[in-house]
């Protein structure tokens, strides 16, 4: 029963450990509290944030993928 | 009523028709018996990957996000943007938590966060405070859904005071008890499609067409106070602004989920797989969510609190006014209609799937609990179409009545008062440790000492905790939530060296497929 719900991926995965890539990238302000670079005028703050809403989506779409079989 | 934009008015009302036809409609679709409470208030458990991804889109992103994000934009500048990160961190745990609670909640025929409680811990006191925390944590919300009606209504010229001015927002709220009376659940699902389609034209027309007209990105925030663009750098001793918007992220995002509406939409779907898979597909909100904030810096550049033509529709909605504004200045009066349709039906959505979710709650965890123990099927479903229509005409009531600040206050009490039961559903998910008188004590201590904070505060989302030298200023609902954990587990290690009896009627082999 459990090496069943192990195969689709519903136990424990070290894949999930990736979510903390884009917890940490878009919870430390530091990081992208700033104006440069700009890009098409828009300051670096909020071009940053907008592609980790990207970033997350491929990340979660990668992990889905690694851990469901 | 004053100058009323009527080729606008004719394309809003024109949807609208159209969405109330489908709304009625939507009662034959997948049919099911709608005098079960899981047909009704969960469409019988048979949406797919897709529908669900409408459907728990137009639930999270309501009417009133799509106002008030660039309002807060518009009048605070960056920290608005908080709701990009918000998006970000609430998706993985959508993937990680919530297919083990549609398991769960499928293997035992739970439709509410209290069944779940109820049978995970066998305490009845303790599913009545996780229930009656949803149900009042729902209300504002719904009430602010009908004030971003409200707004896009005085947009397209229909304010003021009087019968004549509210009359419009009265019938849109009728059509809205109808049809959910009537269909249950699949009438917002159904909805929902129309309603992203058009909140996705509008969010791209206007982060494209409107930067063209106002000269591209540069020259918008070269227009935006200077102060406004970037967070407060902190100074020393102090986290400042980066801790504020930091935990106003992480904590708006670990209570989104919990709300009742957030949970019904997710039992909805038809596998724990589709729930995974919307966990990826969902940032596409988040994405639109993110150009709609920058919205509120191009209605700033445009200058439209400036513009006379605007000045009531200020004076009346404040901030909230600068999204119609700005469509109005910007946008030729057809896609004007488009745009606030899709607000208008925007707030439906939400507020019908709120409703449904605070009646499954009543019915469940407080009528058949405490009042009627057995009643048959169909007159607990019959029960639940009363109680959403109750639940609805309160939120009409309390937006026609009381003044406007109220429901934003209590919808931020709402989201202190709702993280508060992260620990026993989220850990529950995964673990039976906590003891439930523990989880019942931190959760009342968590909600006391949320909502004198944010009194203490004058209703303001942070709080500047003092820890030793340091001040951290952060978001109240996460500081309180690790009282609350901290309490649950310190409690619950008394409790065990006590040996409280453990009950609970699922096995772990339940959370999985």
């Amino acid at each position: 029963m459990n090496t069943a719900a192990e195969q689709r991926g519903e136990r424990w995965s070290w894949w999930y450990l990736l979510f903390l890539v884009q917890w940490a990238a878009v919870l430390w302000p530091p990081f992208y509290n700033s104006a440069e670079p700009a890009w098409l005028g828009m300051p670096f703050f909020y071009w940053y944030q907008l592609a980790w809403v990207l970033g997350s989506a491929v990340i979660t779409a990668f992990v889905y993928l690694m851990t469901q079989r | 009523m004053h100058d009323v934009n009527w080729v606008a008015l004719s394309i809003f009302v024109l949807l609208f028709a159209f969405i109330t036809w489908l709304g009625f409609a939507a009662a034959r679709w997948r049919k099911g018996d709608l005098d079960q409470l899981h047909e009704w208030g969960l469409g019988g458990r048979r949406f797919g990957t897709l529908i669900t991804w409408f459907l728990v889109g137009g639930d999270l992103y309501t009417a009133y996000t799509f106002v008030a994000v660039p309002a807060l934009a518009f009048g605070a500048g960056a920290v608005a943007f908080f709701a990009v990160p918000y998006t970000i961190v609430v998706y993985p745990l959508l993937f990680l938590v919530f297919p083990r609670l549609w398991q769960v909640c499928h293997k035992h025929g739970y439709i509410t966060a209290g069944d779940f409680v109820r049978g995970r811990y066998g305490n009845r006191w303790l599913a009545l405070a996780i229930t009656v925390t949803g149900i009042v944590a729902t209300m504002p919300y719904i009430a602010l859904q009908l004030l971003g009606l409200q707004v896009v209504l005085g947009g397209l010229g229909v304010y003021g005071s009087g019968l004549a001015a509210d009359l419009p927002l009265i019938l849109a709220f009728l059509i809205l008890a109808a049809f959910t009376y009537s269909s249950g659940l699949r009438a917002p699902a159904s909805i929902a499609i129309v309603k992203d389609i058009l909140i996705y034209i509008t969010a791209f027309a206007a982060v494209i067409v409107i930067p063209m007209q106002l000269g591209g990105f540069g020259k918008i925030f070269a227009a935006v106070p200077h102060e406004k663009v970037l967070l407060a750098v902190p100074g020393a001793g102090t986290t400042g602004a980066y801790g504020a918007y930091a935990t106003l992220a992480l904590g708006s995002a670990l209570a989104l989920l919990l709300y009742p509406h957030s949970l019904t939409a997710i039992l909805s779907a038809s596998s724990g797989r589709a729930v995974r898979r919307n966990a990826a597909l969902l940032p596409g909100y988040s994405f639109m969510l993110g150009l709609l904030a920058l919205v509120g810096f191009f209605a700033i550049a445009a200058g439209v609190s400036k513009l006379p033509e605007f000045a009531e529709g200020f004076k009346q909605f404040g901030n909230n006014y600068a999204v119609p504004a700005l469509f109005l200045h910007s946008f030729p009066s057809w896609f004007v209609g488009v745009a606030f349709a899709a607000i208008g039906i925007g707030a439906l959505v939400p507020a019908a799937i709120m409703s449904i979710a605070a009646a499954n709650l009543y019915t469940r965890n407080i009528h058949c609990e405490f009042i009627n123990r057995s009643p048959t099927p169909k007159q607990e479903a019959q029960l639940a179409k009363w109680v959403s229509l109750v639940v609805k005409v309160g939120a009409l009531v309390f937006i026609l009545f009381v003044p406007t600040k109220y429901a934003i206050y209590l919808q931020l009490l709402g989201g202190i008062w709702i993280i508060q039961t992260l620990p026993a559903m989220v850990f529950g998910a995964y673990t039976r440790w906590f003891n439930d008188w523990a989880l019942l004590i931190g959760w009342a201590v968590g909600t006391y000492a949320g909502t004198a904070m944010a009194i203490s505060q004058d209703l303001k989302p942070a709080y500047p905790l003092k820890l030793g030298g340091f001040l951290l200023p952060g978001y109240t609902a996460f500081y309180t939530l690790l009282l609350n954990l901290a309490i649950a587990a310190v409690l619950t290690l008394v409790f065990n060296a006590l040996h409280a009896k453990k009950v609970d009627e699922t096995v772990a082999s339940d959370y999985h497929a």
